[in-house]
């Protein structure tokens, strides 16, 4: 009996607490700088597209939301033809982004997305492309990786030994 | 002109207590929710006010179905009637010297048999539904009202023993010199309780219990329909907090203020009072519900009448 007096009271006493809830739209909630929010699309601190399209992030992704198609440049840079994320089905996992070799997709503390059509909530590459390199400012995937494209050959990345001359390994 | 004066009463109150229970949807929601620190509706209109407006708009344009396995007349009827008795029980209610509907000399008897009258709504709607749960909580609503309007009336002989009379004005010119709630503590405990279970709430909302029961006897209702169900609910709320206010707490006796005034204040206090409960208690087992009130709640009323029968007798 005297138990149930006490919790009256207790609950009674929390009419003089603040109030936790905040109030939305007039009143933004502090989001942490890793929440996992709408997906966007990076480029290099060069200002070309990270995205190799590589598809591992399409392999990754639970729900199968992410769509491109793969092609190549003159310089011989994959990038993608398409890159379509519906997100009407993302799940915003963030596995795409821990797939991604090269830092291009990423997630940020945006969820402001609704729509009015489900249709709108398929997002085009134009949609996602940004200009500024995201998380990773310098970090740059064709100078580190070994592989040639037009205006840097094999051996010119950094921290990578020019090529051994294969005829000079005879023994 | 004379004659259309208690038409006009009639008018009063019908508007006061139909409005008054819509606003308590409002109420309730925004107290439980500044007891949970939340806001609670606060976006249409001032303070969310607009709420109960929304609120009726939904209800009134909800599709309205009737389930095709239910009873269709007494489907249909269960509703009206939990709304009528509660509203009818407003008649013998004078909420100022004088502004009364009938001033019944066993006013107190009648709002006591048309608030037990309305247990038949929960039955019949738990009857007609035709759905187990339904039914399930029409029968707990009928064994509880049961055991607890025996206590309950029990508990209110107290006052009578000492007004000396079963009308409700005489009871508040009574406690001209002191209020109930001094002689008759005990009492106004016991008719507390038996007052939150009369009305069906939490803790004692067994009948609906949304957790076991999936709303029991009104899970099939929609609409307007189940509208009345809660618009009866915050009546009986408002009926008992206002029996409340008349048998115990000196009705509209204060001073300075109007007196209509100092009604309104003690009802409102008492309606606030149920909510706290409402946040506060958890739900207790039917059991449980049981033997609190046969085993403790019958046998403390009838010590609480022995004593106060004995105290007024050896006084006389």
């Amino acid at each position: 009996m005297f138990s149930l007096l006490r919790s009256l009271w207790e609950v009674f006493k929390h009419a003089f607490h603040p109030r936790v809830t905040i109030q939305y739209p007039e009143q933004k909630p502090y989001l942490a700088p890793r929440y996992r929010g709408r997906i966007i699309l990076t480029r290099d601190p060069d200002g070309g597209e990270r995205c190799v399209a590589c598809n591992l992030c399409a392999v990754a992704c639970p729900v199968d939301c992410i769509a491109l198609q793969a092609t190549e440049d003159e310089h011989g840079r994959r990038y993608p033809e398409f890159f379509r994320i519906n997100f009407s089905r993302c799940i915003f996992c963030g596995f795409c982004e821990e797939a991604c070799p090269t830092y291009a997709i990423q997630l940020t503390p945006d969820f402001e997305m609704a729509e009015y059509n489900r249709q709108n909530l398929v997002y085009e590459k134009k949609d996602l492309l940004i200009d500024g390199p995201g998380k990773y400012p310098d970090y740059n995937f064709w100078r580190v990786a070994g592989v040639a494209i037009g205006g840097k050959e094999k051996g010119q990345a950094e921290n990578e030994a020019a090529p051994v001359d294969l005829h000079s390994l005879l023994p | 002109m004379m004659s259309l004066y208690p038409l006009l009463i009639i008018a009063v109150v019908l508007f006061v207590i139909l409005n008054l229970a819509a606003g308590l949807i409002w109420v309730e929601r925004r107290l439980l929710a500044l007891w949970q620190d939340r806001y609670g509706p606060n976006r249409v209109g001032p303070f969310g006010l607009g709420q109960v407006l929304a609120d009726s708009v939904k209800l009134f344009t909800k599709e309205d179905w009737i389930p095709p396995f239910a009873d269709r007349a007494v489907f249909v009827l269960a509703p009206g009637i939990i709304v009528a008795t509660a509203l009818l029980s407003f008649a013998v209610v004078p909420f100022a010297p004088g502004f009364v509907v009938a001033d019944l000399n066993i006013g107190l008897l009648f709002l006591l048999a048309m608030s037990s009258l309305g247990v038949y709504s929960v039955v019949l709607a738990g009857w007609a539904s035709n759905n187990k749960y339904s039914l399930l909580g029409g029968i707990r609503a009928s064994a509880q009202m049961l055991s607890y309007e025996v206590f309950m009336g029990l508990s209110l002989l107290g006052v009578v023993i000492l007004a000396g009379s079963f009308r409700l004005t005489d009871i508040v010119e009574a406690q001209r010199k002191v209020w109930f709630v001094i002689p008759q503590f005990a009492g106004f405990v016991l008719f507390l309780i038996a007052g939150v279970a009369e009305t069906r709430r939490l803790p004692f909302d067994l009948a609906e219990a949304e957790s076991e029961l999936i709303a029991g006897f009104h899970s099939e209702y929609s609409g307007m329909k189940f509208g009345m169900f809660f618009v009866g609910e915050y009546i009986g709320v408002t009926l008992i907090s206002a029996a409340i206010a008349l048998l115990y707490f000196g009705g509209w006796l204060g001073p300075i203020l109007p007196s209509a005034l100092w009604f309104a204040i003690k009802t409102l206090a008492f309606i606030c009072l149920f909510i706290l409960l409402r946040a506060g208690l958890p739900r207790p087992r039917f059991d449980q519900l049981m033997l609190w009130g046969w085993k403790y709640l019958l046998p403390l009323s009838l010590l609480n009448l022995l004593v106060t029968g004995a105290v007024v007798l050896a006084l006389s």
